[in-house]
């Protein structure tokens, strides 16, 4: 059986292909078009596998952008399925995701088959997403990529503004004042951290807690969450991609 | 689809036209002298404008237009339908406005309470103090004084004498509506349901708009029959039941009731004060005094400004096992506090119940539309549609 799973996001699309116990991943900024994108990691991973598209047995599309993606014989299911799935496939015994992705968070109770229990989301303010992190990167001169490197959790400089706006005030009275660079990092870490730990306490903390999404590369957002849940999370290595895996097996179901 | 579908979706298109039909007669009649109260609430007893014989006209603040010319004078964090209503009275876009003699609303919540404060500038707005507890002793006799005010402002106001006899016949008339719409509300107890999401809300929002309570009931009655030997595919009784509770929903505020629909799944039954909430409430005929007995009927309804509240939970809890709803919805609207914060009790019933609860917060505008569909798929999938 060979099945296509891939996750059309806000910032970045991932595709995951798998042929029997073979697997081939792959990722992509999503740029203006969802349905250009997902065509185009159709196309790559068919090259990197070797595998003809008639051999395809079945292709499922998650994700923000997976309505653009219209070919016909391509079925859609919503991110919070995928998401249980794949990481209920990577980390057996998961009992809480959490999800931070470039326009959204999400937590997501499972059971031990990669089944939705509940699940809450937010999408509709960019605080506690990774939009926050980017803007605020933005105004610090930094890339996004680099703010786990440079945080300082000694130092750390409280964020009191949950807002976006706000926050990135905030910031720049921040550096006039002469606050560390670092501190103010850690204090955006935790603010995040704090946003998305209180919207996982709504749902009920189950062990294992599996951080995933593009925001779980962060290892300064990973420490802040376990300072405010109190407990451990683990990152899968492969942490972006598991809603791609989980629609590639969900699509083999 | 069999003939008989046919006539019944006809008959939800009767439904649809009732707007314009009243509309027709409201202008035709305005000229005689016909006096026309607007209302907003389930809260307005109706049955007093009846007996004034005055026509009650439910002014919907439903639908998005109005709202930017509304945040021009309120605050944009405000519940949707307080904005869309005072949006339509200042727009002068809504006919069922500019025709109304008079307007009456009620101190549900405090949004719509102030709102009101400023719509007196626009038309004459009789505000009733409702109390906000079901059953102390001086909450009744408030609201029973309260109803006597409202009667005495219309005998002024029209020029009429209300009568203890016409507002025991209100009272039949208004009994006679609400027991029908909760015979059809009740058919979708039965699997398949005979009518989908969007059917029954056209239906129970619809005939608060008619000029004539009689022709409602007429149609009603056809409505019923029609629906009682409606052929449904059986496949939809495959459908996931969801029962939506939550803030007022009418047409043009029918977001998640269409997203249901379209998702597959089937909206089975409505708590929304559109639907079920006051349809168990039927005015105590055997009294001597038509005022006490309204009153009771009133103060009983369960709506989130009331506190505490648990005639809504009991309701509900009935409601989910009646209509053997799947699955809940609770649909608020942004920045309506008393239902926000309620939700958490919703939920805890629900949950206790062993069923999917979901709660959305929205507004009128279809800009969540994705997301809030993400959620409602997400629901369904876990619930293995
Ligand atoms: S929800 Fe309450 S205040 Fe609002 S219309 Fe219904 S009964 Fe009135
Ligand atoms: S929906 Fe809530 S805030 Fe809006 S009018 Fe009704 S009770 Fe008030």
């Amino acid at each position: 059986m060979i099945t296509v799973g891939m996750d059309i996001g806000s910032v970045a699309s991932k595709g995951v292909l798998l042929s029997g116990d073979k697997k081939f991943s792959l990722v992509l900024p999503t740029g203006w078009s969802p349905r250009d994108v997902g065509e185009q990691i159709l196309a790559n991973l068919l090259a990197e596998s070797r595998v003809e598209l008639e051999e395809v047995d079945s292709i499922l599309v998650t994700g923000y952008g997976r309505v653009s993606f219209d070919r016909a014989a391509a079925r859609t299911v919503t991110e919070i399925s995928c998401h249980a799935r794949g990481v209920a496939a990577l980390c057996p015994e998961t009992g809480t995701i959490i999800d931070i992705g470039g326009q959204d968070s999400k937590v997501i109770s499972i059971n031990g088959n990669g089944k939705v229990l509940d699940f809450a989301m937010n999408d509709k303010c960019a605080a506690g997403t990774g939009r926050f992190l980017q803007v605020m990167a933005n105004t610090l001169g930094m890339d996004v990529g680099e703010l786990a490197a440079f945080e300082d959790p000694s130092a750390m400089v409280k964020i009191n503004s949950m807002c976006t706006v706000f926050a990135e005030s905030e910031i720049i009275g921040l550096l006039a004042r002469g606050s560390s660079k670092g501190g103010i990092i850690a204090g955006l870490h935790q603010s995040v951290g704090k946003r998305v730990a209180a919207m996982t306490r709504r749902l009920g903390v189950k062990e294992k807690i599996v951080f995933t999404g593009g925001v779980a590369q962060n290892a300064g957002v990973c420490r802040a969450l376990e300072e405010e849940l109190k407990h451990r999370i683990v990152v899968p290595e492969e942490c972006q991609f598991t809603g791609a895996l989980g629609a590639a097996l969900l699509a083999a179901g | 689809m069999t003939a008989n579908t046919a006539n019944t979706s006809d008959n939800v298109e009767k439904f649809m036209d009732i707007r314009s039909v009243a509309l027709a007669k409201i202008l035709d009649e305005k000229g005689q002298g016909l006096k026309v109260v607007g209302i907003y609430c389930t809260f307005c007893p109706q049955e007093l404008v009846l007996a004034a014989g005055a026509v009650p006209v439910g002014l919907c603040g439903t639908r998005e237009d109005p709202i930017p010319a509304a945040e021009e004078v309120l605050p944009r964090n405000l519940c949707p339908l307080i904005k869309s209503s005072y949006g339509f009275a200042l727009t002068d876009t809504c006919p069922f406005f500019a025709f109304s003699d008079l307007i009456v609303g009620e101190t549900t919540c405090d949004g719509k309470k102030k709102m009101f404060e400023i719509m007196q500038d626009i038309k004459p707005v009789h505000v009733m103090q409702l109390p906000h507890q079901h059953k102390s002793p001086h909450s009744f006799a408030l609201w029973v004084e309260e109803i006597r005010r409202l009667r005495s402002r219309m005998e002024e106001e029209f020029n009429v004498e209300i009568k203890d006899e016409d507002i025991w016949k209100a009272i039949d008339l208004v009994n006679r509506e609400k027991k029908l719409l909760k015979d059809i509300c009740d058919l979708n107890r039965l699997s398949p349901p005979r009518m989908s999401g969007m059917e029954l809300l056209t239906v129970t929002w619809s005939s608060g708009f008619s000029h004539d309570k009689e022709v409602v009931v007429e149609m009603l009655e056809e409505f019923k029959d029609k629906l009682e030997s409606r052929e449904i595919e059986p496949d939809a009784a495959h459908k996931p039941r969801i029962l939506l509770t939550g803030c007022p929903v009418g047409l043009g505020s029918e977001k998640v009731v269409r997203l249901v629909d379209e998702l597959g799944a089937a909206v089975v039954a409505m708590e929304n004060c559109s639907g079920y909430k006051t349809l168990e409430l039927l005015t105590d005929k055997n009294g001597n005094d038509p005022v006490v007995a309204l009153a009771h009927k009133y103060l009983n309804i369960p709506c989130s400004c009331m506190s505490p509240n648990p005639y809504r939970m009991e309701l509900l809890d009935r409601m989910i096992d009646d209509f053997n709803a799947a699955a809940v919805i609770d649909l608020t609207w942004q920045a309506c506090h008393t239902y926000n914060i309620e939700s958490h009790e919703v939920k805890k019933l629900v949950k206790g119940k062993g069923l999917p609860f979901l709660h959305l917060e929205s507004d009128y505008s279809s800009s969540d539309e994705e997301s809030l569909k993400v959620r409602i798929e997400a629901m369904l999938e876990m619930m293995g549609k």
